[in-house]
């Protein structure tokens, strides 16, 4: 059962992944782009991984789609078609990432893991000691960088979007 | 770990969309379209953490705060990579790649 469920989300996000980067309208390729992030977010739930199948369909179906919506509603119009690169490039490209893919799947294929055989459960708790342990292994820094940098990126965001403030002094420049 | 599911499979699948996503960021000319090719790649290198997590170590949880660094990083990527799309594309009306040859001064 958990096979057939494993094997048609790989096939839903393949086939998307590919929609999403040959699609010529702009707001289709992004919906493509949302069904690929659930497809993901199953695959979390797969393996049981509860919470970052949360955090997926939260921050990426709920908060980065929306604004990757919202800018391309801002600066396209909807209905325009793209312009795609020239059908040699597509194709030497293409030779080049199936190079690239066998390469990787000869090594990964080559390579003996070493599977431990389980069905343990992480619940957020654990999750949640973890990242506030200040103990060998914890990841309470890396927990404060990641929020400070998340706070200096919004605000360089707002400063940067604000754009040049409307005054007379700049009135002609604009 | 998903039972009948082996980790060679997963991998293949990661790989795959890691390598749609590098085809899209070269084949696409349009800023925004590239941001979701990086949007992809990012995404299949969280699943790999994940998969190697579970199935490799059971008892960590490396990999889990790792990806959720990820995330984090991607959300902080997206949102000052489309207010830099949105200024540009105030000063120069286009977010094609080809239009953006000048850079302030």
């Amino acid at each position: 059962m958990e096979k057939i469920i494993f094997y048609s989300l790989a096939l839903i996000m393949i086939v998307f992944a590919i929609a999403s980067v040959t699609s010529r309208k702009m707001l289709r390729s992004v919906i493509y782009l949302l069904f690929v992030l659930c497809g993901i977010a199953g695959v979390y739930f797969l393996i049981d991984y509860n919470f970052l199948a949360a955090i997926q369909l939260t921050v990426y179906a709920g908060g980065i789609i929306v604004l990757i919506i919202f800018s391309v509603i801002l600066v396209h119009h909807i209905e325009m078609e793209l312009e795609i690169a020239k059908i040699s490039k597509q194709i030497l490209v293409g030779l080049a990432c199936l190079i690239g893919l066998g390469i990787f799947l000869t090594t990964i294929y080559s390579y003996e893991f070493k599977v431990v055989e389980n069905s343990l459960t992480t619940t957020t708790s654990d999750i949640g000691m973890k990242l506030l342990s200040y103990e060998a292994g914890g990841f309470i820094l890396p927990f404060e960088v990641i929020s400070v940098l998340l706070l200096a990126a919004m605000v360089g965001a707002i400063v940067i979007a604000k754009g040049k403030k409307l005054t007379d002094k700049n009135d002609e420049t604009l | 770990m998903i039972s009948g599911v082996s980790i060679y499979e997963i991998l293949t699948v990661t790989s795959i969309l890691f390598f749609i996503g590098v085809f899209g960021f070269i084949t696409r000319k349009n800023l925004i379209s590239i941001l979701m090719s990086i949007e992809l790649i990012l995404n299949a290198s969280v699943i790999n953490f994940v998969v190697i997590n579970k199935y490799l170590y059971p008892d960590m949880l490396q990999g889990v705060l790792f990806s959720l660094f990820i995330i984090a990083v991607a959300a902080a990527e997206t949102a000052l990579a489309v207010s830099i799309i949105i200024n540009l594309y105030r000063q120069i009306s286009s977010v094609e790649v080809k239009d953006t040859e000048t850079m302030k001064y």
